[in-house]
């Protein structure tokens, strides 16, 4: 039976955990941001990184933005025909993708992805000493392990963004077109005289902050391991859920942002 | 001046106190084993010696300098003159043997591939491996696992070579291998060796001095016949591998740096 001293107590433990997670989080930040310049650089293993959360991420980012682009057509073609303004269709299909859909789903698919993968083996390399083992080779751990996967995903979920968008306003693109009959011509002269820099700008900095979260939260959870394979896997779940919150509160916190003081 | 200094040195982890002011030297070119239960500070012992982990008190010397001021390239300087064997091995999964091997000299000391090439086959001839560099650790055997893990610790040729359980989850006639090959190291490389070991045969085997841990102090110390012979009831239980004795009756601090 929890008494009220309990159930406190478990509030209290709750708080303090909330607050040294952001504390961890702010201090890898800071470390990883020193060691960005730090000799020897390492380049290659930025490379190596980006190829494995670029490249690799590249098709599932292509299906589900896709499918997404497919799904807001269809969805906005049910209110639209009612008021006989399907014309509008490629507007609202470009602009809630880059200005919204792309960036958020790009970062919760590489986060998954990604992210998961990132902590599941950096907690695999610090429950059987990989991680000591580097620092008494003389390496940093935060330079040779978490600086490549920051810099990758800083660039790449932009890049992904990139494409996503694309690939999501082509699918929106072939539903408008060949099944509610709106020409070609029309559906991309109403995509492209809708966007403005600014939806793309806006999308396209919040992926920036989207990336360095997916990489800190990974790294942070995945270097903090405890408890053998049991850790690793409950470090992986927290990785995913902590990034996905982190990601969708950020970008509440960018939109309002770019709402008010971006005109 | 002793090689190895750890001088009034204590450790509390989680609550536990696993290091309570203890002292131990080592000596240039002299091979220390530890022994002691599981979770007596063996493995910590080693960890604050490559500054793994840091003292709540006490100092840490090595060559007379104190490990805790060390920054920078000084600090890099001494994980080079020290080779730390961990006891699951710790090979980078994502390398090669070659590559584990042969990762001080290409991340740190640039060194010319071909030259990194030679000194990965000389290293781990030097631990009786041919053939191996494009294996991945995972291929391994578990003893095979070990000896990479010394060819990579020696492969900047160290003056200090640590050994954690080298010996643990290996068959006998492996685990002898692994002795000889510790013995061989120290005399073709003269260097100085700490191993931390709970198996007896290992430790009468390499040993110069055995110093005994218990309750977080070295309680014993001595030569492998010195201990063999050893009237300390402590010593005597964990030797003879006795289950029931002073250490299994929970009682503590009675002894200190003796040997009757």
């Amino acid at each position: 039976m929890t008494t009220p001293r309990g159930f406190y107590a478990t509030i209290g433990r709750r708080i303090v955990n909330f607050f040294s997670f952001f504390a961890g989080l702010v201090r890898l930040t800071v470390q990883t941001l020193v060691q960005i310049p730090a000799r020897p650089l390492g380049a290659y293993r930025f490379f190596e990184q980006s190829n494995k959360i670029g490249i690799n991420s590249f098709p599932i980012v292509s299906l589900v933005s896709f499918f997404i682009g497919v799904i807001l057509a269809l969805q906005t073609a049910y209110i639209m025909q009612k008021m006989s303004s399907e014309i509008y269709i490629a507007s609202i299909v470009a602009v809630s993708l880059t200005r919204e859909l792309g960036p958020v789903i790009t970062a919760l698919i590489v986060a998954g992805r990604s992210g998961a993968g990132i902590t599941a083996e950096l907690g695999t390399m610090a429950v059987t000493e990989q991680v000591d083992a580097l620092q008494t080779l003389g390496s940093n751990p935060i330079k040779y392990l978490v600086v490549p996967r920051f810099l990758s995903l800083t660039v790449m979920v932009p890049v992904l963004t990139v494409f996503a968008n694309a690939i999501g306003i082509f699918g929106g693109y072939l539903i408008a077109v060949y099944r509610l009959s709106i020409r070609s011509s029309l559906y991309m002269n109403m995509t492209f005289q809708t966007l403005v820099y600014k939806d793309l700008y806006t999308g396209l900095i919040k992926t920036i902050f989207f990336g360095m979260i997916i990489a800190i939260v990974a790294c942070f959870e995945g270097l903090n391991v405890r408890g053998g394979a049991e850790g690793v896997g409950k470090a992986t779940t927290r990785s995913v859920v902590n990034t996905f919150i982190l990601i969708i509160a950020s970008d509440c916190f960018f939109t309002a942002l770019f709402y008010f003081f971006w005109e | 001046m002793p090689m190895i200094e750890l001088v009034d040195v204590s450790k509390n982890l989680a609550g536990k106190q696993v290091l309570d002011h203890m002292s131990l030297i080592v000596e240039e070119g002299e091979t220390k084993v530890i022994i002691g239960r599981s979770g007596v500070g063996k493995s910590v012992t080693l960890k604050h010696i490559v500054r793994l982990m840091e003292p709540d008190t006490g100092q840490v010397r090595v060559q007379g300098r104190d490990v805790l001021s060390l920054k920078g390239k000084d600090l890099s300087e001494l994980h080079r003159q020290i080779g730390l064997v961990f006891q699951g091995g710790a090979l980078f999964d994502s390398l090669t043997v070659g590559e584990n091997v042969g990762f001080v000299l290409r991340e740190h000391m640039g060194t010319k591939p071909v030259e990194i090439e030679e000194r990965v086959r000389e290293s781990l001839a030097l631990v009786g491996l041919y053939n191996v560099e494009q294996v991945m650790p995972a291929d391994l055997s578990g003893g095979m696992k070990k000896r990479v893990a010394l060819a990579r610790a020696i492969c900047t040729r160290p003056k200090i070579i640590l050994y954690d359980e080298p010996t643990t989850g290996v068959d006998p006639i492996t685990a002898d291998a692994i002795n000889l090959l510790i013995d061989e190291l120290h005399d073709k490389l003269k260097v100085t060796s700490i191993v931390v070991t709970h198996d007896m045969r290992s430790a009468y085997k390499v040993a110069d001095r055995i110093a005994m841990l218990y309750e977080g102090r070295i309680i014993a110390e001595g030569t492998p016949d010195e201990m063999r012979y050893s009237h300390n009831p402590y010593v005597h239980q964990f030797i003879t591998g006795a289950a029931h004795g002073p250490i299994t009756e929970g009682q503590s601090s009675i002894v200190k740096n003796s040997i009757d």
